[in-house]
Parts: structure tokens; sequence; C-alpha cells
């Protein structure tokens, strides 16, 4: 069936179910069923390292499959009864053949949710999944000449690029150059040296930090000297970004760079920050103490509003990034929560619908 | 008379009634930090059960021809429809279950099954009643615009209709919301933005198409020759969904007991003092669990007041605590059985309707015979009591 054809059946079909949907009908029946909250049913926890696991998720309705190679996903993982979001690089290759899609998560030390993924998550959970974004992608066909340089896991987007290649057999001239700490933690290791086993044109370089010591740009330039003439993706941990971005735009290369920032700093603690206010186009500088509703109408904005009080919940706007803080509890919300404007304040640069 | 000063009126220096304000803080924080899987296991079953009743009463009323169909398939229908404007759209629009986090269970997108558009509804009730709760002039809630709940109310000669009105507005309540935020006063006092009416106009139109098209043509259209008797039956279940939420509504501010303020008292008004005068304002009723939960635990009004968006099953220990405060403090506790709740409610509008001074005694400070009241004293409070010669 269509899409359009679809549409129009939910649609006639939410005539007798307003003021819900069909589809809050429906899931009563099988989970998967509704495109109003995209979901998707863990199928396989499939570890890779000592803390690393990737995810075999099968999404529900509304998901397409059309995500290009190194795109994310966000997923929303229901914990003690409250959705936790976060974005992750997709693994797999887009294929309109398959129904399911991976990601491959690292338990982050202190990062709560990274770990309940890798250790805590059991087949056939329903999580929440948002659609594929991200700008960090494999064109296709493939420029000539390629140079993946990735940290830790910083593979991920990088592995569904090479996996898509070499289903397509668009395997290119690819230089990859890999850092992990050490042998054991090297996700996909065995993947990738099978890869270049068989393709003539990747040719991989591993770095295991303990027994090399940390690749920088330095050692990077030697490893493969023709890198002025590769078009190059990086992913991995911040200051290896940085110095990628510092060394490509010092030799005028910048265009030829892409870079995949992993998820929004959480350690914001500076109180205040530059607030952006999305689609009424107006951006202040806050300090820690204002709310986000008084700086909302100071720039002219109709904000909505209540009590002002942080009871009545009229005041109810999406964070789009960044993180913002309870100005009663310091409770933090961080993106796609809806924050309550009359209480918060921000906690770093962030962006609110409206 | 309305009350211009709640500390003055609630004998509390203004030490006491800042630890009291408190005391009540620390229930929100002790509530909010141990919100849980529990909390959302309670929602996602109140929500399943009531689909699954909507989904069975809509089934059974294809046969609705045959009457006992209709009378399962209308009682299946009405408590499906209770349960989703009482426990569920009231609360959850009230940001009881923000968070969760789901935005399928969120005061930002939640829908509810009346006529009443939830953006409008959210106005007029979590903001308006709730922020001026009681406060003549301010909350539309006294009232709606078109009863006399109060002899603060001056009396004019229309409401000598007040039985006529009543009886109307708890058989139309779902049509009373859905116009309550147009603000009939101010309609009245054509004090009313054109443009703002027309707005709310336009969207509580696409809101009633459709509601009566699902409940009046289409459902009935699908039961093919039983048309009429399926009409009938959804008729019946959204006028007895009507007259239950009028009635446990009514039994929020309107029996003795439940205060009402002027104006004088929102000046320079803290967060302590507004704490107290929801707690003046409102009154609760007993019963048992079930009772609770097909009043949207409105029986808990006086919890639901000041905390109006920590989750509704939790109110019953709340109200445990908040009857402690009262003790310690000797401060009121409105609350009886739901019969003679409604009992006072329906004495009060009929005698408003004549020019009646007042409907119900003078409400009398807390007496203070002591520091602390004895508890057995409290339990029995159910607002002051004046011999009846007080009355008329």
């Amino acid at each position: 069936m269509s899409s359009s054809t679809v549409e129009r059946i939910r649609s006639v079909a939410a005539r007798i179910t307003t003021p819900l949907l069909p589809d809050d009908y429906l899931k009563m029946i099988n989970p998967l069923w509704t495109a109003r909250e995209l979901r998707g049913k863990v199928i396989e926890v499939v570890p890779e390292t000592d803390d690393a696991a990737t995810l075999v998720i099968k999404p529900g309705w509304g998901f397409r499959a059309d995500y290009a190679p190194g795109q994310y996903v966000g997923i929303g993982v229901d914990i003690d009864g409250r959705w936790h979001w976060r974005s992750y690089s997709i693994s797999s290759t887009p294929d309109s053949n398959r129904d399911t899609l991976t990601i491959t998560v690292k338990a982050m030390p202190e990062g709560f949710l990274s770990e309940h993924l890798v250790r805590g998550l059991e087949p056939g959970t329903i999580v929440r999944l948002a659609l594929p974004q991200g700008e960090f992608v494999l064109p296709d066909p493939p420029p000539a000449k390629i140079l993946f340089w990735t940290g830790g896991s910083g593979i991920t987007p990088v592995m569904s690029m090479l996996r898509t290649m070499d289903r397509r057999g668009t395997m290119p001239d690819v230089v990859h150059v890999h850092s992990a700490p050490t042998q054991d933690q090297a996700i996909f290791r065995d993947e990738r040296l099978a890869l270049a086993e068989r393709h003539e044109g990747l040719q991989t370089i591993e770095n295991f930090d303990d027994e090399h010591g940390i690749l920088d740009v330095e050692k990077l330039t030697k490893v493969c000297p023709d890198w002025r003439e590769r078009e190059t993706w990086v992913c991995g941990p911040a200051p290896m970004l940085e110095a990628a971005e510092k060394h490509w735009s010092k030799s005028k290369l910048g265009k030829s760079l892409h870079i995949e920032r992993f998820s929004a700093d959480l350690s914001a603690s500076a109180e205040g920050g530059h607030v952006t206010f999305s689609k009424s186009e107006k951006e202040v500088d806050l300090d820690g103490a204002t709310t986000l509703l008084e700086a909302g109408e100071e720039a002219g904005i109709q904000m909505p509003f209540g009590c002002r009080m942080g009871i009545c919940h009229t005041c109810i706007l999406p964070l789009k990034k960044g993180v913002v803080k309870d100005l009663r509890n310091g409770a933090e919300y961080q993106e796609n929560q809806n924050i309550q404007t009359c209480v918060t304040a921000a906690a770093g640069d962030c962006v609110i619908e409206i | 008379m309305a009350i211009s000063d709640i500390a003055e009126f609630a004998h509390l220096t203004p030490e006491e009634i800042d630890e009291l304000g408190k005391e009540f803080d620390q229930i929100r924080r002790d509530i909010e930090g141990s919100r849980g899987e529990k909390d959302a296991a309670y929602i996602r079953r109140i929500i399943g059960l009531q689909r699954k009743l909507m989904v069975a009463g809509r089934a059974t009323l294809f046969a609705s021809a045959f009457p006992p169909a209709w009378v399962a398939g209308t009682a299946m229908l009405a408590t499906g429809k209770i349960l989703e404007n009482m426990e569920i759209g009231h609360n959850v629009m009230h940001g009881q279950w923000d968070w969760m986090n789901d935005p399928e269970i969120h005061s930002g997108t939640w829908e509810w099954d009346t006529t009443c558009p939830a953006e409008q509804w959210k106005h007029s009730h979590n903001y308006m009643h709730h922020t001026y709760t009681n406060v003549i002039g301010k909350d539309n809630d006294v009232g709606y615009g078109i009863l006399r709940v109060t002899s603060d109310q001056k009396w004019h000669p229309a409401n000598i209709g007040q039985p006529i009105y009543n009886t109307l507005l708890a058989l139309l309540f779902e049509w009373g919301v859905a116009l309550h935020d147009l603000d009939i006063e101010a309609i009245r006092k054509r004090e009313k933005d054109p443009v703002e009416m027309k707005r709310q106009l336009k969207g509580i139109w696409r809101k009633v198409r459709k509601q009566v098209a699902k409940d009046y043509v289409i459902f009935p259209a699908l039961s093919g020759p039983q048309f009429v008797s399926t009409l009938t039956a959804n008729a019946t279940a959204n006028i007895i969904r009507n007259l239950w939420s009028y009635m446990i509504i009514f039994c929020g501010h309107f029996p003795d007991g439940a205060e009402k303020f002027t104006e004088e008292e929102l000046e320079n008004e803290t967060q302590a003092e507004w704490y107290i005068r929801q707690l003046f304002g409102s009154a609760n009723f007993n019963g048992g669990r079930f009772l609770h939960i097909l009043s949207g635990s409105l029986g808990y009004q006086i919890e639901h007041h000041l905390f109006p968006d920590l989750p509704s099953n939790r109110y019953p220990e709340i109200s445990e605590r908040v009857k402690v405060l009262c003790e310690k403090y000797n401060l009121p506790y409105t609350t009886g059985p739901l019969y003679r709740q409604y009992g006072q409610v329906f004495r009060t509008l009929m005698r408003l309707s004549l020019p009646t001074k007042r409907a119900f005694p003078e409400p009398q400070p807390p007496v203070r015979q002591s520091k602390r009241a004895r508890p057995e004293e409290l339990r029995n409070y159910n607002g002051p009591i004046a011999p009846q010669s007080a009355v008329a």
C-alpha cells in the first residue's frame, strides 16, 4: 500500500477514534503498530567488547529505512517510569530489504543511560525512536579518495559507511585510521580487518593507545601522507575533533573535512548561556538567574504563561538543544524534553522552540 | 463575607505561616523525589482500562437494538468517558505526568473526549482557576458566570431561575465547560476582545464538530438499522458523564466551609498564604479507592489544589500528611460523605436564587482554645457550624 493510501485510511479511522488516533488503540494489540511516537523493539543485544554492545532494533510503523550512512538516530528508553533520550550513530547500512537497524553503544563512565543500554536492556524491550538525521554522511557515489579517522566508539557512523560501500560494491581508495585504548577495546575489529582483506582499496591502520601512545594529528599525517588529497571524515573524542578542525582549516582544507560531534557536552555547569528561540528567530545572552519565560518576554516573544510559579504547566515549551536548570531544585533538563519556562534558566547554550 | 486577609483569618503568626509553607513545600519535594515506575504503571493501567472500556462499549453497541446490549454498552461508554475526562484528561492536562517525558501522556499534547478544546481548558482551569482559586471577580469558577454560589455575589432578579439553570448546566455540563473560557461574564459586560472571541469560537467549533460527528452520526450510522438506539445510547453515556462530573466538580468549592476571597487577599500574597487559600477554599469528600478514581481524585480536592501537578495516585498519602498539618496548626480540613457535600451545594444554590444574605453560616475563624487542637475534634470538623437561625 502506498503511504498516501495508509494516510487516507488513517484519517478516516481517526474520525471514530477522535480525540485519539487509531494508533492509540492498535498499539494495544502490538506496541509497534503506531506511528504517533516512533517505536522500536530490541531484538538482540550483541556484546562487541567488554564495554560496548550493538542493539538490534526492529522499528515500528512510521520509521523510514532510507537513512544515509553516517546519520544518527534518537533513542528513548523508559527507566523507572521516565523516558530518557540520547542520540547514537546508526552502525547498520540503509537497506529497504532489512527490517532492523543497529546502533552500537559504548558504556561511558557516569553515563547512566549508555550503561543501561549496554548492560541493562532485555531483548523484547520497547524503545522510542526519533527519525534519523545528521549531516555527517557519505555521498553516493563516494568520493574517489577517502580518509576516515575514528577514535573509540566514534567508529560507529564510519562502520555504517564502510558496510554500505562494501554492500554496494563502491569501495574506493580508503584509508581508515582507528584508535582504541587497547586491542580488546577496539570495536568491530574482526569485521574491519576482514573488510580490508576483501577490498584492495581499503587500508586499515590501527592504533592502540596503551601500546603505541596517542595518535595525534602529526602522527596521522605521517601514516597517511596524502591526507590533503582525501575527503576526510573524523569522529571521536572532542580533543581529537578540535585538533582535526584546527589542522585542516590551517591548511585551508576545511571544506574536505567532515566532523561528527557526539551529543552536547552535558557537563555544562556554567550558569547562564546563549539562548535561541528558534521559531521567533531571537537570541539572547542570559545569566543563570533569569527564567527563560522572562527572557522570552523581554525579547518580545508571545510566550505562553500561566501561574509563573511552576504549577499550572501552561508555559511548557520543547527544549531542542542544550541543558536548562530548574531554579527550584537544580534538576537538569536535556534536549527533547518539555520544560516549564517559568522556573527554568539556561545552563549553557540552548535552543527553545517557539 | 469573603475573606480578605487570610493570615488574620487563620489566626497564625507570620512565623507560623512561613513554617507551614515550608511544610507544604516539603511534601511537594518528597513526592517529586519519589515519582517512578509505580506511578507510571498506574496511569498507563488506567489509560489501558479506559481504552478497553471504550472499545468494548462501542462494540457492544453494534447490537444496541437488543436492550441488555444497550444498557451494557452505554454503561461501559459512560464509565470510559468519565475515566477519560476525570482521572486521565483533567490530571494529564495539569501536567501531573509530564515528568514521565512521554509526549503521549503530556499536558502539552493531551486532547480529551469532550467538546471543550484542551488549550482553552488549560487557560480557564489550570491558570485562572488554580491561581486565583475562589477569588471573587478573578476566578470564573465561582458560579461559572451564570450561578450565584455565594452571598458575596450580588443578587439579580435573573437568579430566580437558578434551579433551572442548575439543572440545565448539570445535564449539559460538557457544553458549559466548552464555553467556559469564553468568559460569559466578560461577554455580558461587553469587555471581550472580539478577535480573541472569534479565535476561541473557531477552536470550539472544530472540536465540537468532531465530537458530535463521532457520537451522533458515524457510530450510529455504522450500526446500520440500529441507528437510533446507538444514538440514544451515546447521548445517554454523554449525559451520565455530564451529571457525574458536574456533581463531583460542584463538590469541590461550593459545600459549606469552602471559603471565598476578595481581590485584596491577592495583594502581596506569599506562597505560604496561597497554600492556605487553597486549603480554605476547597472541600474533599470521603470514599473508597474506586469512587476516588471515578471522581478523577477530586475527592482529594484540597490536596489537588495544594499540589495540582503532582500525580493523582499519590493524593491519598498526601492527604494523610495534610491532615496532620491541619491538626498541628489548628486549621479546618473540610470533608464529608459525597451525598452530604452535594446536599449542601444544592441547598446553597436553591437559597441563593432568592435575595438571601447568606445560604450557610458565616465562616468562623479557626478557634484557638489552646495552641494545638485535639485531634478528635479535627477529625469531625466539617466546616463551621452555626445555628440554623443564622442562615435565613
